[in-house]
Order: structure tokens, then C-alpha cells, then sequence
């Protein structure tokens, strides 16, 4: 990108727009429009090439609020509006806002194919387990057997778990984190930003008024010690007080386990690979749920691959290279014609 | 064999033995199996036609399944031409020559063929298992029936063993011998219709050019099938049809969904834009988005999406990105589409949806035609969302009402409709080639950016902060204004929720809603001022009107010319636009006493101008995936005009 004049220094304030957030008070999509406002300016992108692109429900409010270009459209399709919007116009940067109804229910195909064409789009996906803009219905992510208004017995689908769907996409980055961990979040949109490529991020994000407590093992702060594993490329995976968990592959059964690290050499322990092309690891990790595991926090998988609208561009380049610009003159009068 | 005359680029009709009749026009028909290559050839002599000087109409009819089982009714594909040395309209009514590959084919095709027309017939292919197939009775063939013979010009020809004889030692299967057999069939029609063979060999040169003994075999059996028509003496005529009296000017062959492909691409260069077609695969709609993949080096960005709804959702963005966006389907893509055309509707981006009709509900006919998605065009949406809808009434106009269809929707910034259909998207005709500097320009203006944000905290304004700027502030014709994503200082934020007017932020107060729907409404209506008053053709008032759009323009057009020229009152108007209609179509339609609206529907255009303008207008409605034949419009002229 050539950008010819300095650009302004940008605060968060200048990604906020002049209306007023109508979020229910402690809902966890503030904390999470707050550090994404606090990650834009750092980015070093003039605001007018920011587009947010977003579905329905609760999160899809989220363009709204930022003073960015921002379409607020339907639901489950933000990804196809996002690829219009990119392959129209590679220069933008163009972001996602999602929730698990609306990516994962009704917009599940279209997050398939953004996934597998590793469009250069950042998406986040709040996954409350919940339809909260509709009143309480169970998601796709809520878990078996939750009551709900429309589940009054329990529900009798079994989830689905947006990191694993992801790997199945092949997504060349997968991440995930938690609402209210400040830092941490910040940490995972900023990676997510600066991906070439399809960036999913999933953020665990209370509902307090129809799911409320949803995620209280993730989010306690002394709760949260023994229930999430926070992953960092090249290091072993660590956990609980003092960060005397970790955890091992039993490489007889393929399936990971809590072990004491004390007892174990420390070469013994899974370290983690977010670079790795084979995806078996992530799946793994991905597969570890709470209570039987601590739920991975970070970047699973970070890869590089050419992006969609890079390739979709450079065969235009490419035509127009081999054959020359179109004329459309020309064109018209190839093939058999004749003269009255 | 194949060398004892030359006929490249020459008339062999210095033959003085032969009769030659000069005809206005002739109509012909290839129809076999549907692996018998009937397309490939019927093609080839529309091109031989076109290249000649002729008018031509075409109508390929083929099944919707890739093969059929071979040899069954349902297995037939057929590929009618009509070409004359006058203006046709369209691909004729009946057949003066039909081609026959086989049973089935002969008894799905052979009540089409004039009475003492040509037939000829691959008599090979009439064994007992064909004649089985194709349901004939145990012990019966129709070769053998008297009738038969003594109501067409039959000729029998062993086409099948003719061809291995023609390609003898070129080291060819049997089976592969045998498929050469349809340019057998043409070598026989370009002798009978003394055709020009040098577009149709040089074709085979370059669609075969990896496999020498398929150029050499190919041609063989074209030459094989003209020199048999001039040697032996079973055809005691032929026949020229001469040059047409076309407007000066240099021509080609373009199809429907050619020309729609072509206007687009026209219309985003006249824009000054680059194109962004964005489609799901569906019959007949797929040739639009194979011919514009191909023209990346015009800037073409195609995107096959995931599913009809993606297309159209992407088409959205693109718009929004500042793109000339079009997506393509037909009417079973299209009802899907229909959630995010309300996208484009509320967010007032422009885009052109083109809808190429076919048959019936659901899955329906999808190889057949139809004309019955106006209405869905008009009202298949949630709620009051008007949308302009245009419609091209030939395979060249496609190229002229693309460019419409672009050209309102980026004036007007709203979703436009651009129909077509089946028959015209498949059928071809003569194209006068424009001058590309003699269309018409489409002018855009996107509002400029500015240095200061709306926050005015940007760090370097000391000049005050300007006002906000406003998505939907409108000008006098109600259009809000495009500013595209990477202008600086224009960013906002648009959706499908209602809005203020001006500023575009939501707003769901009750008058607000009264007003944008209003506002909504109005918008579109204003597209009137913007199109040509409606032409009629026929006398300004009288008896009665005729009135139809789309596809069904030729034959109803040649139906009320007939009508004219037999000292009726009557007269046509032909609507390419159909929302709005032109201003003038209520005056003109007082001015008859009667009005009649033949369409390939159940009554939907009857339906909105009886609506519109309170007439009690008459339908004729054919709805068999075919198009109407010129005498079955006239009958009902002439039956209204009988009615008293």
C-alpha cells in the first residue's frame, strides 16, 4: 500500500460514532466494542478504510457504534456482504461482527466458505449460547439439554463448537477469548487485525439478562485458573494455580490429559504450535471442553496462505498482463461478421 | 469420394440439371438424440446463415437432463433456424425442412413440418430397438406408412453407414465414425440451401484442432453429406435464400444471454467502473456468468458464490464498495435472492438482478420458457418494496436494456430488474454492431471526500467541524448520494433497519416509516421521467390494442402485422419497461376499444395494467414452455375482433 501523506494519529475516540450504544447494561459486547476501538488506531489504517460488516442480533448492532463505513445487513450473511465488498475493493479492511445464530444457524454456509477461501476478512463471532435480540431461544452452540422458551424440556441438539467448525473450514487463523480479559482480548483482535487471511475469532460473551452466567468458569477470576489454558506459540501448555497443570498426549489413545508437572519431563508436555499446517493438534485442542478440560484461550492456528481477493485480482492482473486490456470494440467484432 | 468437386466458398449451382428456387425464407429443424450433437450444428448453420446476409431467428429446445436414455422421447434435442432475405421476428411456426436423427425424434418433432415439406431421415437408426424406444407399435414403422410418405417430401438416407464410409482409414472407432453423422445431416441441409461450408470447416479446425483426425473426419462428413445431395438424384431441387435487406451496417450473430453479458460490461465501461457479476450455476441463466469470467481483462471480477442468497448478498457489498454489481439467475435463484434485493431496496445501493425466466414453480421446466416471474419481479419481497424492472424483447436487446437496467440503477440508486427469458437468452439473431462511443454514456458522481472527521478530533482541523454528512440526504429526484467506502470523511454506516432520512441513522417512529415508504415509492416512480414515451405500431387509435413485453416481441409483432395487412384495426405496443410503465401507455390505451395482452403466463402483466389503469384488458395465455407461434396470436385477434 502506498500511502503518500503521514497518517493522523488516531485515538479511540475517533472510532466512535455519534450514537448512543443500546446494549442491555453488562452486556459483554461493551468490553468487547471497547478493545476493538482500542486496536484500531493502532493499525496504522486511515479510518475511512475500516468497513465493519455485520448480520442480526444483538452483536450485529456493533457498526452502529463506530465511526467507521459500516453495513448493518442480514441475517447470517455478513460474510457474503463482506466478500462483495472486499473482492470489490482488496484495499479495505474489512471486519466481521457475528454472533452464534447468526454465523453458525442460519449463516453456517456462508462462514463455511468465507472460512475455506481465506478471504482477507477479520471475523468475530460472540458466542453468548443464546438468541438474545429474539428473547431466549436455545443457539447452536447452547449445550444439550438447555430449557429455554422454545426448549421448555430441554433441547435435544447436540452443540456445535465454533473452533472446531472453523477447523474444518481450515481457517488460517483461529482464536479465541473472553469478553471481560481485557488484556488478553485486546491481544487477540490485535492478531486477528494484522492475519492475511480469514482472522476467526471467537469471544466468550455474557448474556446477562437471557444466558447469564454462561461462561462464569472462563470469566471467575479464581474460577477461571483451573478452567482455561492459555496458549502461547512454542510453550507447553500450563495451567492452574502456579501453572502446575499441564497437558500431555497420550500417544497410545491420541487423546490429551491433566497431568502433574512435577511428576512428568517437562519435553513430555503438549507445547503448542499455532504455525503448524496440520490442523490434528488444533482439532485436539479445540476438542477440549470444560469440565472435563481447561478450555484453550489464544491463537490456535495462525498460518499464511494466499489470500481470495488477492488471487481473484492477480488472475485480472495476470489476463490483462498475457492478453492486453480489453477492447470492447474489438471484441464485438471478432468471429463471423458481415458488412450490409 | 469427398474430392470430386470443390465447394469451398463457391456455388455448385452451375449444375443446370438442378432446379434452383429462389425463397423469401425457410425454416428448418436438426432434431436427434440428445448425444447426437443437434446444437453443434444447428449453430453452424445460423453462423453459415448470419455470415451469408440472412435474418435469422433460432430456437434450441433441448431436454433438461445432460443424456437422457439414448433414444427416448424424452431424450430429444432439436434446434430450429429461420433465415430469410426480409425482417423475421421470429423462428417460424411451422417447418418447411425437418432433419430427423431417430424414432424419437421424428415422432416428437414431425407435427411441426408443413404439410408437403422436406423430411429427411437417418434411416440407419430405425431399427426395432429405436422404433421400441420411442413407443411406436410393435411390427409398425413409420418409413414404411403410406401416409407418411405421401404427406412430406421424405427422404430416406443411411446416414449412419454413409459416415463410417466417409471416414474410412482415419483410424476411427466405429462409434467414433458414427457421432461425425450430424455433420453429415448439415453437409445434406447447406446443399439444399445452398450454404457457404468455409465458416463451419474452420470451425472444425479450431474446436478439434488437438485431434487431426477428428478435423479431418468432421470434415469429411460434412463434404460426405453435400456431395450426396448433389450426386445422387434424390433432391431434384434447392433452394437460395437471398441476402436480407438489413439496415446498412456490419452485423454478427449474438445470442440473448451474449448480449445481456455484453451490455453489462458496456454499460460499467460507459460508467467509467468495473464490473462485479456475482451468480450461483442455474439453467439458462450459467452462460451469463461462463461469458463474463471470461473477460477478466475488461476488469470483470466474477464470484461464484455458495448459494443464490451469497450472490445476491455480495452483490450488495460490491455496490456498496462502489461497483457496477449485477448478479444473474432464474426464477427458482431468484426467489431466493429476494431477502437481500430488500437489502439493496432499504440501503438504496444500485444493482441490476438479471432474471433469465424459465417454466413453471419450483424446479419447473428449466430448459423451457416462460415469462412468469413479472410479478415476483414486481412484489416477491417482505413488505412495500418497489423496485424498476426492465425487460428485452429480443436476443439483441438484451445488450440495449442491460445497459438500461445499469443506467437506472445507478441514477437512481435502487436494485433494478432486467428480465429476460429462456427463449431469447438462448435464441440468437443479427446484431448490428454499435460503436462503442455511440452508446449511451452513464454518468456517476460520488460525493468528494473531506479531511476532517464527523468528531472533528482528528488531530489537524482547526477550521471548525463541518456538518455531519448525511447517507440519505436526496436530491430533487429523491436519490440519496453513493460515497463509497475509502473516502475519507464521508464514513456511515447503512442497513436494512428503516432510517431517518438524511442522516440514515435508525429510526423506527411511525411517521418516519410513512415517510420513507412514501419516499421509497416516489423514488421509483420518478425513473418515468427518465425513459422513452411508448411507441405503437399500427394506426393511433381503433379497435384494438395489443400490448406485450419481453420475449413474446416478434411473434406478436408479425401476428398484428398480418393483422394489419389484412385491413384489421388493430395495433401493438411492446413494453420494455414495466415498472414504471412510460407515462404515455394510459393515454395511448384509451385510444383503442378493446385491449388484448398475449403473454406466456397466466395474466401478469393484464393483472397490473388492469390495475393501473382500469381496463378491462383480455388475455391470451399459453403456458407450454414454448413460445407462441405467430398464427396462434393471430386466431385471437382475430377472435376478439369477431367478439362483439
Amino acid at each position: 500500500m502506498t500511502q503518500q501523506k503521514q497518517l493522523p494519529v488516531l485515538t479511540p475516540r475517533d472510532f466512535e460514532s455519534d450514537q448512543p450504544v443500546r446494549w442491555c447494561p453488562r452486556c459483554g459486547d461493551y468490553s468487547i466494542l471497547a478493545q476493538v476501538k482500542k486496536v484500531l488506531p493502532t493499525l496504522g489504517i486511515p479510518r475511512e478504510k475500516f468497513v465493519f460488516v455485520s448480520g442480526i442480533g444483538c452483536s450485529s448492532r456493533f457498526p452502529y457504534y463506530l465511526n467507521t463505513y459500516g453495513f448493518h445487513g442480514i441475517h447470517g450473511r455478513a460474510p457474503a456482504l463482506a466478500t462483495g465488498i472486499k473482492v470489490a475493493n482488496p484495499d479495505l479492511q474489512v471486519w466481521v461482527i457475528t454472533g452464534d445464530g447468526d454465523a453458525l444457524s442460519i449463516g453456517g454456509n456462508h462462514l463455511l466458505h468465507v472460512l475455506r477461501r481465506n478471504l482477507d476478512v477479520k471475523v468475530i463471532l460472540f458466542n453468548n449460547q443464546i438468541y438474545g435480540l429474539t428473547k431466549g431461544q436455545y443457539s447452536p452452540t447452547s449445550p444439550f439439554g438447555k430449557k429455554t422458551y422454545s426448549t421448555p424440556m430441554g433441547s435435544v441438539d447436540n452443540p456445535v463448537s465454533p473452533l472446531v467448525f472453523a477447523l474444518g473450514c481450515e481457517a488460517t487463523f483461529i482464536a479465541r477469548s473472553v469478553d471481560i480479559d481485557i488484556q488478553h482480548l485486546t491481544y487477540v483482535i490485535e492478531r486477528a487485525a494484522k492475519h492475511r487471511g480469514t482472522a476467526f475469532v471467537e469471544v466468550y460473551q455474557d448474556c446477562n439478562v437471557f444466558n447469564s452466567g454462561a461462561f462464569e468458569y472462563a470469566q471467575d477470576r479464581v474460577k477461571k485458573i483451573d478452567n482455561v489454558v492459555y496458549l502461547e506459540h512454542g510453550k507447553p501448555l500450563l495451567f492452574g494455580k502456579d501453572k502446575k497443570k499441564g497437558i500431555r498426549l497420550d500417544r497410545t489413545t491420541m487423546k490429551p490429559e491433566i497431568v502433574d508437572v512435577s511428576k512428568v519431563a517437562p519435553d513430555d508436555l503438549l507445547f503448542h504450535d499455532e504455525k503448524a499446517e496440520e490442523p490434528t493438534l488444533a482439532f485436539l485442542l479445540a476438542r477440549m471442553r470444560y469440565p472435563e478440560f481447561p478450555e484453550p484461550l489464544g491463537v490456535l492456528r495462525a498460518i499464511e496462505k494466499p489470500t481470495y481477493d488477492e488471487m481473484v485480482n492477480a488472475q485480472i492482473t495476470e489476463a490483462i498482463e498475457k492478453f492486453g486490456p480489453g477492447d470492447l470494440e474489438k471484441l464485438f467484432n471478432s468471429g463471423d461478421t458481415w458488412t450490409v | 469420394m469427398s474430392s470430386t468437386i470443390a465447394v469451398d466458398g463457391q456455388s455448385p449451382g452451375a449444375d443446370s440439371s438442378r432446379l434452383t428456387e429462389p425463397l423469401e425464407s425457410a425454416v428448418i429443424r436438426f432434431c436427434g438424440d440428445s448425444g447426437d450433437g443437434m446444437q453443434v450444428v444447428g449453430g453452424q448453420m445460423t453462423n453459415a446463415s448470419a455470415a451469408f446476409g440472412n435474418d435469422i431467428s433460432t430456437f434450441p429446445d433441448f431436454p433438461a437432463e445432460i443424456r437422457a436414455p439414448a433414444g427416448t422421447l424424452a431424450g430429444v434435442s432439436a434446434f430450429q433456424l429461420h433465415f430469410s432475405s426480409h425482417d423475421i421476428y421470429t423462428p417460424g411456426d411451422e417447418l418447411d425442412a425437418l432433419v430427423v436423427m431417430n424414432p424419437a425424434a421424428l415422432k416428437t418433432n414431425l407435427n411441426d413440418l408443413k404439410q408437403g415439406g422436406i423430411l429427411i431421415v437417418n434411416e440407419d437408426e430405425f431399427d426395432s430397438s429405436n422404433l421400441n424406444k420411442a413407443g411406436y407399435a410393435p411390427g409398425y414403422n413409420p418409413l414404411r406408412d403410406e401416409a407418411l410418405l405421401s404427406r412430406y417430401d421424405v427422404h430416406l438416407v443411411p446416414m449412419t453407414r454413409l459416415t463410417r464410409d466417409a471416414v474410412e482409414g482415419l483410424g476411427l472407432s466405429p462409434k467414433e465414425a458414427a457421432r461425425c453423422k450430424n455433420f453429415f445431416a448439415l453437409g445434406l441441409a447447406y446443399y439444399l440451401y445452398d450454404r457457404d461450408m468455409s465458416t463451419t470447416k474452420e470451425w472444425i479446425r479450431q474446436r478439434y484442432k488437438k485431434n487431426v483426425a477428428y478435423v479431418e473426419a468432421n470434415i469429411r462428413a460434412l463434404e460426405g453429406g453435400y456431395n450426396y445431395g448433389y450426386s445422387t438424384e434424390k433432391f431434384l431441387k434447392r433452394f437460395q435464400i437471398p441476402r436480407a435487406q438489413l439496415a446498412p451496417g456490419k452485423y454478427r450473430k449474438i445470442t440473448g444471454n451474449e448480449a445481456t453479458a455484453w451490455g453489462l460490461v458496456a454499460a460499467a465501461h460507459r460508467a467509467g467502473k468495473r464490473l462485479f457479476y456475482s451468480g450461483y450455476p442455474i439453467t439458462p441463466a450459467s452462460d451469463i456468468l461462463h461469458q463474463l469470467s471470461e473477460m477478466k481483462r475488461f476488469g470483470v471480477r466474477t464470484f461464484q458464490a455458495e448459494d443464490e442468497i451469497a450472490a445476491m448478498t455480495a452483490t450488495c457489498g460490491a455496490a456498496f464498495a462502489g461497483e457496477i454489481a449485477v448478479t444473474g439467475s432464474s426464477g427458482p435463484g431468484i426467489v431466493l435472492k429476494g431477502e437481500a434485493i430488500n437489502l439493496g431496496v432499504m440501503t438504496e445501493l444500485p444493482m441490476v438482478i438479471v432474471d433469465v425466466q424459465r417454466g413453471g414453480p419450483s424446479t419447473g421446466l428449466p430448459t423451457k420458457t416462460e415469462q412468469a416471474d413479472l410479478l415476483l419481479a414486481m412484489f416477491g419481497r417482505n413488505s412495500d418494496s418497489p423496485v424498476p424492472i426492465v425487460a428485452a424483447a429480443s436476443p439483441s436487446d438484451c445488450f440495449a436494456m442491460a445497459q438500461e437496467a445499469v443506467r437506472i440503477a445507478v441514477q437512481f440508486m435502487t436494485p433494478c430488474f432486467l428480465l429476460t427469458d429462456g427463449y431469447i437468452a438462448n435464441g440468437s439473431e443479427p446484431w448490428r454492431i454499435p460503436r462503442l462511443h455511440d452508446l449511451p454514456p452513464i454518468v456517476i458522481k460520488h460525493p468528494q471526500g473531506r479531511t476532517v472527521g464527523t468528531n472533528g478530533s482528528n488531530g489537524q482541523t482547526d477550521n471548525g467541524t463541518p456538518p455531519p454528512f448525511l447517507p440519505y440526504q436526496r436530491d430533487e429526484r429523491l436519490v440519496r448520494p453513493w460515497a463509497i467506502p475509502g473516502t475519507p470523511g464521508l464514513e456511515h454506516r447503512i442497513g436494512g433497519i428503516e432510517k431517518r432520512d438524511g442522516t440514515g441513522n435508525i429510526d423506527y417512529s411511525p411517521a418516519n416509516h410513512q415517510h420513507m415508504t412514501e419516499t421509497r415509492h416516489k423514488k421509483i416512480a420518478n425513473i418515468a421521467d427518465t425513459i422513452p414515451p411508448q411507441e405503437v405500431v399500427g394506426p393511433k387509435s381503433g379497435e384494438l390494442l395489443v400490448i406485450s413485453w419481453g420475449g413474446t416481441y416478434g411473434a406478436v409483432l408479425a401476428a398484428v402485422q398480418q393483422c394489419l395487412a389484412a385491413g384489421k384495426s388493430v395495433a401493438h405496443a411492446h413494453l420494455r419497461y414495466l415498472n414504471p410503465f412510460p407515462k404515455n401507455l394510459g393515454d395511448i390505451i384509451r385510444n383503442y376499444q378493446k385491449v388484448l395482452i398475449p403473454e406466456l403466463n397466466t395474466g401478469q402483466l393484464r393483472l397490473l395494467i388492469r390495475s393501473a389503469f382500469l381496463v378491462d384488458a383480455q388475455g391470451f395465455n399459453k403456458v407450454q414452455g414454448k413460445p407462441f407461434l405467430i398464427r396462434e396470436v393471430v386466431a385471437r385477434i382475430h377472435q376478439i375482433l369477431e367478439a362483439h
